[in-house]
């Protein structure tokens, strides 16, 4: 059995319809789109060099799933609250967060650190699948807040294939199917979970799981970034309308290594990167820009130029970034003062004063001597 | 003035607390129509709605991974956890989530949960139910963790910890659900200590009796024994287990030169061990004795024909007091 993938734009280029979701498109939309992945993936890159040059201490990248990214986070109205994991630098970009506060979390300066109010984008989940329960939870108060109706609100949330195996990702769906909660759980099935392919987390398609939790669940290409934003709109729509939760699962790969510190040639064999190199995510999309003669090669110039610029100043953000004082490990832990962490606070910076003092002693020795 | 149970004076505390915002919500296995399986909630669903006062599916990691998620969307949830030793399919949503995600806001967002547990042994029941977990939770930053220890405190200290912004770990002495006092329902929240400070019970002079949740019962009664002796016991009652209300606590070793830390948790690793380690380096020179616990052995909790000789009772609470004179 081939389970159906929806699909909008093919491989090669080639614009398809589907009945369920009709697409239109202004070709400025479409170009913003591309723009969107090119920029997304070439912040992607840099970062990747970042950690090679030693200015991240590790970064997860999302080379291959760009399409599935922008698809979905294009399709999020501001209102709408997205959870994501730590791979979701394109939903980020979409939901205009500065990408140098994810490089914070990378290099170690903070744990996340950004407002998740301000760009209604939560903080990155480590943990894998508990976001989904977050994600959940959220939505039950957007029931209880009466926010639900035609310009509603929803939540959506990310995982990936690994996911899928854990507790509470299957709990979210029991919960917002039992309670019929507007969140969209967003599949990521990037194939591989570190080093175990998805054989190892299923014997059946993702998506047919959500019919066993009571709710709809669908396949779409994750490397089409039209069918991406479609099946999310519908499925976003729908959750603010009051009609509950819907799995999508966006078939993808993770062209990359796992994390910086991973080394994929040890577990999968190149041939099967190289034949998802031929579904790449932007390839497709620029050539129907070009078969269509919606955009010439000057577009295709001040892209790249937008995205080298975007690439430096996510550089220089990071270069720049100065190491946190100290003394704030301290703070944000309690709403209000604590008296045993000031004491701890207290007693480190004495402590760190300590050498201080030492330094101006012994510099001040060698003046004498 | 009124005499309430345990289980009835924190209804009422909870009762309060939904009266006064709105915000405010309960949720959890058969909290709704049952009311609990202690009876904790009964009654507020009928009156607060199916909204407000919610079953939640059989899955406790779902019970306060929701809540989190409530939370962000600016609810103040109170979880109900069965029993004690069904709160661990929630540790990693309490440890790592609950406990974690406002400093990893930088203070951005602030997580005002409850979670309340029925925990300690005592009443005769299966493997699971009768546990005192307290010390996992309170080796977490992030989280507050409290015990009440009899209905007046239940009654302010739940209203305490809905109105507090941080996470709130909150136990109830199980077996102390049906104890009865007076509750002032009119001021008894501005009558009691802050939720991080301990109370005096009972002035003495000549030893430091710690503990909370069930054992402050047998440590009151332990201290009418001892006087009837000819001792003198301070009993104090921790209330809030992180953080410690250490100036509460040196105050009085200071006074008696003798501590004796009780719990019905295992010892290892325990509350008492934390105290014991702070009161040794800031009273040092004013002990008379070594600082002593008298709690539960390290074992898991034994079947229930055992648990009279695994809890603390008066008879050891009193040879912890003699052993700590005896020096």
């Amino acid at each position: 059995m081939t389970p159906e993938l929806i699909q909008l734009l093919t491989p090669e280029g080639e614009r398809t319809e589907h009945p369920d979701y009709p697409l239109e498109l202004s070709v400025d939309e479409i170009k913003a789109l591309y723009r969107d992945l090119v920029l997304v993936r070439r912040i992607d890159f840099e970062a990747i060099a970042l950690q090679r040059q030693g200015e991240l201490g590790i970064w997860a990248s999302l080379l291959g799933q760009e399409a599935a990214q922008v698809g979905s986070g294009r399709a999020l109205g501001p209102r709408d609250m997205a959870f994501p994991t730590y791979r979701e630098h394109g939903v980020a970009w979409c939901r205009g967060l500065d990408p140098a506060k994810l490089l914070e979390l990378f290099r170690g300066v903070s744990h996340g650190g950004w407002d998740p109010k301000e760009h209604n984008f939560h903080l990155y989940t480590i943990v894998i699948g508990a976001q989904t329960l977050h994600a959940t939870g959220y939505a039950m108060g957007i029931q209880r807040d009466g926010a639900l109706g035609e310009d509603g609100e929803a939540a959506i949330v990310y995982f990936g294939d690994g996911a899928t195996s854990q507790g509470d990702v299957n709990e979210a769906f029991i919960w917002a199917s039992v309670t019929n909660a507007p969140v969209v759980f967003f599949c990521q099935n990037n194939q591989w979970a570190i080093s175990e392919p998805l054989e190892r987390q299923t014997r059946i398609p993702l998506y047919l799981r959500a019919g066993g939790f009571g709710f709809p669940g669908l396949r779409v290409d994750g490397n089409d970034v039209f069918a991406c934003l479609a099946v999310t709109r519908k499925a976003m729509q729908a959750a603010r309308e009051g009609q509950g939760p819907t799995l999508i699962e966006a078939s993808t790969y993770r062209m990359g290594a796992h994390t910086t510190t991973d080394d994929p040639t040890r577990y999968r064999l190149s041939a099967e990167l190289e034949s998802w190199k031929l579904k790449d995510p932007i390839e497709r999309v620029k050539q129907y820009l070009i078969r269509s003669g919606m955009a010439k090669e000057d577009f295709f110039t001040a892209v790249n130029a937008d995205s080298d610029e975007v690439g430096a100043r996510v550089r220089t953000a990071c270069l720049e970034m100065p190491d946190p004082d100290p003394l704030s490990m301290f703070d944000h832990i309690y709403a209000d003062p604590s008296a045993l962490l000031a004491g701890e606070r207290a007693q480190l910076a004495s402590y760190l004063s300590s050498f201080v003092a030492d330094e101006a002693g012994s510099s001040g020795q060698e003046e004498g001597r | 003035m009124t005499t309430l149970t345990l289980s009835r004076a924190l209804n009422e505390g909870l009762r309060k607390a939904l009266e006064s915002d709105q915000k405010v919500l309960i949720m959890g296995e058969d909290v709704g129509k049952l009311g609990g399986v202690f009876r904790v909630t009964d009654g507020l669903q009928k009156d607060f709605g199916e909204d407000r006062v919610f079953d939640t599916p059989l899955a406790e990691s779902g019970i306060v991974g929701t809540a989190i998620g409530l939370a962000l969307r600016g609810y103040r949830p109170i979880c109900e956890i069965q029993f004690d030793g069904f709160v661990f399919p929630a540790f990693d949503q309490i440890v790592s989530q609950l406990a974690k995600m406002p400093f990893r806001s930088l203070g951005k967002l602030r997580l005002p949960v409850v979670v309340r547990i029925p925990f300690g042994g005592g009443i005769g029941a299966v493997e699971h139910h009768s546990e005192s977990p307290e010390a996992l939770f309170a080796h977490v930053a992030g989280l507050r963790v409290v015990a009440c220890g009899d209905p007046a405190d239940g009654y302010a200290m739940i209203q305490q910890s809905v109105s507090c912004d941080d996470p709130v770990i909150f136990f109830e002495p199980k077996r102390r659900y049906w104890d009865k006092t007076e509750v002032d329902l009119a001021g008894g929240v501005a009558a009691a200590p802050p939720l991080d400070k301990a109370r005096t019970l009972t002035s003495g002079t000549d030893v430091t009796l710690l503990c909370y949740g069930p054992m402050v019962r047998t440590c009151m009664e332990t201290a009418v024994a001892a006087e009837a002796e000819g001792k003198s016991v301070e009993v104090i009652d921790l209330r809030s287990l992180a953080p410690l209300d250490t100036e509460t606590i040196f105050e009085s070793v200071r006074k008696t030169g003798r501590c004796v830390v009780v719990h019905e948790a295992p010892v290892t690793g325990g509350l008492g061990a934390e105290i014991a380690a702070r009161v040794t380096q800031e009273c040092f020179y004013h002990l008379e004795a070594p600082v002593l616990r008298v709690g539960g052995y390290s074992t898991p909790y034994p079947p229930s024909r055992l648990e009279e000789h695994y809890l603390p009772d008066l008879d050891r609470v009193l040879d912890g007091v003699d052993r700590s004179l005896a020096y």
